[in-house]
């Protein structure tokens, strides 16, 4: 087969590098070729960009077979080029979901893996890599091999937050949960500042299997860390509507926008906008899962707002150690430099991943969305060096700008784990993207 | 519906064999690699909920295995009622000109074969007092184009042969479907620059199962390539030979 010709790819914040991207079903075969496997392209940063245009990397889409189901236990196998929102049509209405979700469905289940993503349940269910019970894997001698918390341990917990950097991932093992409806009961609640909101998610989290928090991030002073609680539940088969949500025509951004419509203006009527519309100190209701869950699919290609320079996501967390004023300190820093963020998040950790690299951990994250700029890399090492001092770290799924030393200070000794992973696995580092190049050094 | 399917492991094929077995369609995979055929039919069974699919080894480069294999075919699911031709291979314009080997064996595959393939599957669907066949072809049989001058003659060549077959066996019951899909982005396009208009194959799944449904002799998928080859049939030769599309 001739090479693939020599492209653009590029994360979900629009950050780009030439390359040649390998694609189809077969992943096995394919694989033997590639330097890194990529799904969705919904990884932020470089995550999922080569580290050299001659070396390819493989696009996993194609390959997205159900080759188990269990409807008993909910165990599942598939390829791991499989999509949620395929998983999600097909087996939520016959009331299966992952026990785990990201905040969009465009997500691979390799890719789920590799950065062992979180969801708004992540205080009660961890990590999804906490539901992963096998994966199949190609690994740097070439060969394929079966691994699991039992069998090749330090592979598959290598794997589990590992970007991929241990070898191709070609199917995934794991274990879906039973739900009553594909609908949600939804409370949502004003909140002042971002005291309050941090009781409010510890409170929340006893409560609610699913809770998550907005912050209008250019509210200061005492509105420092105002915005939205929201939280939910799956509604019980007699309190949802009689027939399943329908899916909406979801309008797609054709253009980038030119970058000087997300301004410090715009954004800031955005934010206060947002915050108006809860207008009620409380709401509730029944909404479709898909509206709770992932709000932002809704608007495909919504990243093309952010004009050709794209955006990039700071999502860093918190330790509980650090006590409960660091996550005004770190908002402090993105508002005395007057970054202004068009979208905040915030959200409680009820637990540590069990990857070596998995990023959640005790405490509270904060997810900052930034158009990039000029002063875009001295605004993440301001971050950066807040998070260090928190003794914090970041989520390497959104990341494009950390420095090495910045990172290798926040990872400390899990970074000589990780390292020994890839030794053993991939000595001669046949796997790298440009994010491990940057912040790895290989 | 009883459906003998080759070409059901990958792209559009794919995307359409999930759509009948998620409505309850039973199902019989024809193809080459048997442990690919499992993995599908492993997938479609759960997409279907637990529905029948059974496998049967043929190749589209072994005329020979055509007939027993849709007999067998019609074994395994008691029954046909339709047989669906999706497989098949591409080549871009250069390197079909590169490699003489390789033109050999797509016009062999997409034309003769296909034929063949047709041929046994039309006698069985007749035997069984008629039926459904479908057969994937292209917007490149369209007209003589600079890109897609060999795989386009290929494809023009099966057109016609279905055309024909319509004309013949509408009144015995037959009903032949010809799908024409414009741009659609599989791993055969892969590395193609999508033109405007490009499909996703679960689009193009569901339009091709309403015209079998309907028995809908031609369908154009997504629908926007019914006027836009209308329009590329109607331009002037003068501009043909100007114009790279």
């Amino acid at each position: 087969m001739a090479e693939p010709p020599i492209s653009t790819l590029s994360g979900w914040g629009r950050h780009s590098a030439r390359g040649r991207e390998l694609i189809g079903e077969d992943l096995e075969g394919l694989s033997e070729r590639a330097h890194l496997s990529r799904g969705l392209g919904r990884s932020y940063g470089d995550s999922s960009l080569p580290a050299d245009q001659q070396e390819p990397v493989l696009n996993t889409r194609f390959a997205d077979r159900i080759l188990h189901f269990d409807e008993e236990s909910g165990a599942l196998r598939a390829e791991a080029g499989l999509s949620l929102s395929e998983l999600n049509r097909l087996l939520m209405p016959r009331g299966y979901f992952t026990p785990v979700s990201p905040g969009t469905s465009f997500v691979t289940l390799g890719g789920m893996v590799a950065a062992d993503v979180h969801g708004k349940n992540q205080h009660r269910a961890g990590n999804f890599g906490d539901h992963v019970t096998a994966l199949r894997m190609r690994v740097g001698d070439g060969s394929i091999i079966e691994c699991s918390p039992q069998e090749h341990s330090d592979l598959f917990f290598g794997t589990i937050g590992g970007m991929g950097l241990t070898g191709h991932i070609l199917e995934v093992e794991f274990v879906l949960r039973r739900i009553p409806s594909e609908w949600v009961w939804q409370e949502s609640r004003r909140i002042q500042d971002i005291d309050e909101f941090q009781d409010a998610l510890e409170e929340a989290a006893t409560e609610w299997p699913y809770t998550m928090g907005w912050i209008d991030c250019l509210a200061r002073g005492k509105n420092m860390g105002r915005g939205i609680l929201m939280t939910g539940d799956w509604a019980e088969a007699d309190e949802a509507p009689p027939t399943p949500p329908k899916q909406g025509f979801r309008p797609s951004l054709r253009f980038e926008w030119p970058s000087w419509v997300l301004n410090g203006l715009t954004i800031r009527a955005f934010n206060e906008l947002y915050y108006r519309k809860q207008w009620r100190r409380e709401s509730q209701g029944i909404v479709s899962h898909a509206s709770f869950t992932y709000p932002l699919d809704a608007i495909r290609s919504w990243n093309r707002m952010y004009g050709h320079r794209g955006f990039t996501q700071y999502q860093c967390v918190l330790p509980r150690e650090a006590g409960r004023s660091s996550a005004r300190r770190v908002l402090e820093v993105l508002t005395t430099r007057g970054g202004a963020s068009f979208l905040c998040v915030i959200k409680d950790f009820g637990r540590e991943g069990r990857g070596v690299l998995s990023f959640p951990r005790p405490g509270i994250t904060l997810a900052l969305d930034v158009a990039v700029r000029d002063d875009t890399q001295a605004l993440v090492d301001a971050l950066n060096e807040q998070v260090l001092r928190e003794g914090g770290r970041i989520y390497l799924a959104k990341d494009s700008f950390t420095r090495r030393e910045h990172f290798e200070s926040m990872e400390g000794e899990r970074l000589d784990r990780f390292r020994a992973v890839r030794d053993r696995w991939d000595p001669e580092r046949r796997f790298r993207s440009a994010q491990s190049v940057r912040l790895l050094g290989d | 519906m009883r459906v003998a399917f080759l070409g059901a492991t990958k792209g559009m094929g794919r995307a359409l064999a999930r759509r009948m077995a998620e409505r309850g369609d039973v199902l019989c995979l024809l193809g080459r690699n048997p442990e690919d055929l499992e993995r599908s039919a492993a997938d479609l069974r759960i997409h279907g909920g637990g529905a029948e699919v059974h496998c049967v080894p043929c190749d589209l480069e072994k005329p020979e295995t055509f007939s027993t294999a849709i007999a067998a075919a019609r074994e395994a699911l008691d029954g046909l009622h339709v047989v669906v031709i999706s497989a098949g291979i591409f080549a871009t314009q250069d390197e079909l000109e590169a490699d003489a080997e390789l033109t050999e064996r797509l016009l062999r595959v997409d034309f003769t074969n296909t034929l063949l393939f047709c041929e046994a599957a039309k006698k069985a669907l007749l035997k069984e007092g008629g039926g459904t066949l479908c057969a994937f072809s292209s917007v490149a049989g369209e007209r003589g184009r600079k890109p897609v001058i060999l795989y386009g003659a290929a494809k023009a060549g099966l057109t016609r042969y279905l055309e024909g077959l319509d004309h013949k066996h509408s009144a015995d019951g037959l009903h032949v479907i010809t799908v024409k899909p414009g741009f659609v982005k599989t791993s055969m396009t892969a590395g193609l620059p999508p033109p405007p208009f490009a499909g996703e194959p679960d689009g193009v799944a569901l339009r091709v199962l309403r015209a079998i449904d309907r028995g809908t002799p031609v369908v154009y998928a997504p629908s926007a390539w019914r006027l836009i080859m209308a329009v590329i049939r109607a331009l002037p030769r003068a501009l043909m030979r100007r114009i790279g599309f």
